[in-house]
């Protein structure tokens, strides 16, 4: 039984980090319609940023500050840069230039910093049963969480950002800059995925961390449906149990296996997602 | 009305790739004019609004609104100068709710909230107050067609145009929305361009029309002559 | 190194437009099987000279462009072909290349022809598995499902270390050239190939299959699905039937890098390969089986010239191992920027600038 209450809170902790990534694959895919590989490259870029920047000044928490900062700009540029003007040729060749993005990135890390592993620290103390990381994992993803909510719900900046994902031309018509809300939305998912870089990182940071963590990323996000935050978020916990008590009462290597049959198994009843919304979106 | 037209159309062209849509279309419509866009379907009517707000790029002329060349201006700016458009269909989000949709519209005026604006248009259309709340997609087809103009009203612009606001509407609701947008200009001055398949309903409310065909305004004149003329009647409007 | 191999390319269907028409139009009327087939014949004649005038590591990168281009092909008449987009390859490579190699470990006396059949089986079986499963999903959701299981296979080579061995995999020796050749073909060359002749065979019938009911299927369900449906094409089976065929490819692909490489393991067949297989794809053009030679060459040969670069510029480890990867990456996101539709597009407007140039009346 203790088991299984430690898988439990072991699951939830990861999970917390999977839905963190999750969403910020749902916000790019809202509003780009884009599956964004790219996203564990812009993590990468994050916590190595930690990584130097807590060298430097000694200091988790500048670094934490810059992880996030950092995956905010990187997003914006990468949008403004990279994707937008290949998002308009074809969608495919948009999905694949994020790809290209990743492979570039994992390389430039790599060169940079060396392919082998850095010790990243975590916020707090990891030891014991739901030990504060875990405890500070999930409450900083709930918050995040409750800010974009926030920011989506009741700003004037999230009412554009929603009319842009959700009907570009009817935006413009109403002065909203649709280009500049892609932009700030890459940055906000950015953001979001540096926080999951940080809480899935430690305690060792390489090129590939992220692989593993992204495919339960995604998978959260397909499960939960890619067009719904609340359904990215669920789909991360979901996760995070599952992987948790497959790896406790199976063996960690099939904890991918299971998630395919998640995926398999949640598909099949939904095809899109556990709460994806059914709208004459044309399919 | 011999005075300088609000919107000014000068020799306008425009292409869908190597297809001529817009061939040399010249049109003047004066301050609190109400007109009517007519034509077959691919008469060009919808390239033109588009042309005109910036989401179809013109190939050569000009547009003036009030004097002010608005050819070359992204369609997110044209709102800001006072040309609201409402698109065929409406283009109301249907992922929003109904308040969203209408404070959308008085966003590039002020990120406040404008109440003064949205008490106007919920006076106007009684049917979105209750349905405030609702999602956008829960609306009748007449009610969508409400909100869409009530979210362009919103912006207070100088000018309306219309995409074929009756489209897929009952004859009972597209009568009512053509007499609202009259009253809506005897009221408060809006310039109104109406863009429409539904040629005798336009020509009834509007006092000028213009006739496109194949891209070229082929016959003008004031609501009442087009509506005379059995000969315009025939060969471009169908009835 | 890759211009005799780009002059076969492009030599191979030099008969065609250099003839008049007549010769053309009767090329035409033949059944498209022997059309095909004569292709490869000619292809394959083209690879026997090169394999033979250059060394044994040219062939070796012979062979492995050969079982990309297979496995890149299959990839093709899945994505370019039926539209369905899978991020997961790499994995049927994994469990063709694991095929092979229990095959020579645990029946040495089996011929070379039966494993391949074998493997050609065992991964139809796995493609129809896979297929069936994920037949109700489409787009992302589809490209998700299938990353995963590019992930998750390699991890049961860790599960079931005592029959896969882990993470450092299984060794095998596959039987070189015969007696009779030897001296005349290395052991490289001979194994060149058999890659090519099993590669063009492949070929072959992909190439038919695409270009028969199974491929106009394939293509009207990738264009709309709906309208496919009520024109009464079956869309599950069709969607299943690419899904098989391209595992089988990817299958056969795999045995055969086993079977040239002598050794497999779980980190050959990682998340990157399914990525860079589709990417590669995308960069060479979606859509024909020229835009899959491309992309072979492109996958092979890249990391050759990205290895010989950095090790001129003697730029120190960390660059050098990662320079490969940077180098295909830019290179991709540069093409789709400038070219959207890849190498063989940027080559078809080439060949049509040239044709009208010479103001040759090309049919």
């Amino acid at each position: 039984m203790t088991h299984f209450v430690n898988l439990t809170l072991n699951g939830l902790a990861s999970g917390a980090a999977y839905a963190a990534l999750a969403l910020s694959l749902v916000i790019i895919y809202q509003a780009t319609r884009l599956v964004n590989f790219a996203q564990p490259a812009l993590a990468l870029i994050s916590v190595y940023t930690a990584y130097t920047v807590t060298q430097l000044t000694g200091s988790y928490w500048i670094g934490f500050a810059a992880a996030l900062s950092a995956g905010l700009v990187a997003g914006a540029l990468v949008e403004r840069v990279i994707i937008r003007p290949i998002a308009r040729t074809s969608e495919l060749n948009a999905v694949i230039v994020t790809l290209g993005l990743l492979l570039v990135v994992q390389g430039a890390v790599g060169m940079v910093w060396g392919n082998e592993q850095h010790a990243l620290g975590y916020a707090f103390s990891y030891v014991g049963r739901f030990s504060p990381a875990d405890a500070f994992a999930l409450a900083s993803v709930a918050a995040v969480a409750g800010l974009l909510f926030a920011l989506y719900r009741f700003t004037p900046l999230g009412l554009r950002m929603r009319a842009a994902a959700f009907h570009p031309e009817a935006a413009r018509l109403s002065g909203v800059r649709v280009g500049l809300m892609l932009t700030v939305g890459w940055g906000v998912a950015a953001f979001i995925g540096a926080l999951a870089g940080m809480l899935a990182g430690p305690p060792f940071i390489s090129p590939n961390a992220f692989d593993a963590v992204f495919v339960f990323g995604i998978t959260a996000a397909v499960v939960g449906g890619l067009d719904s935050p609340f359904g990215a978020l669920l789909g991360g916990m979901l996760m995070g149990l599952a992987m948790s008590y497959v790896s406790g009462y199976v063996g960690p290597e099939v904890a991918t296996l299971a998630a395919l049959a998640v995926v398999v198994l949640v598909l099949s009843v939904r095809p899109d997602g556990i709460l994806s919304r059914p709208t004459a979106r044309k399919v | 009305m011999s005075t300088e037209p609000l919107l000014r159309v000068d020799d306008l062209h425009a292409h869908h790739g190597a297809v001529r849509a817009l061939d040399d279309v010249s049109l003047a419509v004066p301050a609190q004019g109400m007109c009517a866009v007519l034509g077959a379907n691919g008469a060009g009517k919808t390239t033109l609004l588009r042309t005109l707000t910036g989401l179809h790029p013109a190939t050569s002329g000009r547009v003036l609104l009030d004097g002010e060349d608005l050819t070359r201006l992204p369609a997110e700016r044209v709102i800001t100068r006072g040309l609201a458009h409402v698109p065929e269909g409406g283009g109301v989000i249907v992922e929003l709710t109904v308040e969203e949709n209408l404070r959308l519209g008085a966003l590039w005026r002020s990120s406040r909230r404008d109440t003064a604006a949205m008490d106007e248009v919920m006076d106007l259309f009684p049917p979105l107050v209750e349905r405030r709340h609702r999602l956008a997609s829960t609306l009748s087809g007449g009610e969508r067609q409400m909100l869409a103009i009530g979210r362009a009203l919103m912006a207070r612009p100088r000018v309306l145009l219309l995409d074929e606001p009756s489209l897929g509407l009952a004859p009972l609701v597209t009568q009512k929305i053509l007499t609202l947008l009259r009253d809506l200009r005897d009221s408060t001055g809006l310039t109104v361009v109406l863009v429409e398949q539904n040629a005798a309903g336009a020509l009834s409310v509007t006092d000028h029309g213009f006739v496109l065909n194949q891209g070229r305004v082929v016959t003008e004149g004031s609501s009442a002559e087009l509506l005379a003329d059995d000969r315009t009647r025939h060969a471009y409007l169908g009835f | 190194m890759t211009s005799p191999t780009r002059e076969r390319a492009e030599r191979a269907p030099a008969p065609v437009p250099t003839t008049p028409t007549t010769p053309a139009d009767r090329w035409r009327a033949l059944p498209s099987p022997l059309r095909h087939l004569l292709l490869a014949v000619l292809a394959l004649t083209g690879v026997c000279g090169l394999v033979l005038v250059t060394g044994d590591l040219a062939a070796l990168r012979f062979a492995a462009v050969g079982y990309t281009l297979l496995a890149l092909a299959g990839l093709q008449l899945l994505v370019g072909g039926s539209g369905q987009i899978s991020l997961g390859h790499g994995a049927f490579l994994m469990i063709g290349a694991y095929g092979m190699a229990l095959l020579v470990l645990h029946q040495p006396m089996l011929p070379l022809a039966a494993n391949l059949a074998i493997v050609v089986a065992v991964s139809a079986v796995a493609g129809v598995a896979v297929g069936t499963a994920t037949a109700r999903l489409h787009g992302p959701y589809l490209a998700g499902a299938t990353l995963i299981l590019a992930v998750g296979l390699p991890g049961l080579a860790h599960r079931y270390h005592e029959v896969l061995g882990g993470s450092n995999g299984l060794n095998i020796r596959a039987a070189g050239a015969p007696p009779f050749l030897e001296g005349i073909v290395s052991t490289s060359d001979w194994r060149a190939l058999v890659v090519w002749t099993t590669v063009l065979l492949a070929l072959t019938v992909l190439a038919t299959i695409s270009s028969g009911r199974l491929g106009r299927r394939m293509r009207a369900v990738r264009d709309d699905e709906t309208a496919a449906a009520m024109a009464g094409v079956p869309v599950g089976s069709t969607k299943v039937a690419a899904f098989v065929i391209a595992s089988t490819a990817g299958g056969l692909a795999g045995g055969l890098q086993a079977y040239v490489l002598g050794t497999v393991t779980p980190g050959s067949f990682t998340l990157a390969l399914s990525l860079s297989l589709l990417a590669a794809l995308v960069l060479g053009g979606i859509g024909g089986m020229w835009g899959a030679l491309w992309a072979a060459l492109a996958l092979v040969y890249f990391e050759v010239w990205a290895a010989d670069l950095a090790g001129a510029l003697d730029l120190g480890r960390d660059v050098e191992n990662n320079l490969p990867v940077v180098f295909f990456g830019v290179v991709l996101i540069l093409v789709l920027r400038f070219w959207p539709l890849g190498i063989q597009g940027l080559v078809q407007r080439l060949l049509e600038r040239r044709g009208s140039s010479a103001s040759a009346p090309t049919p």
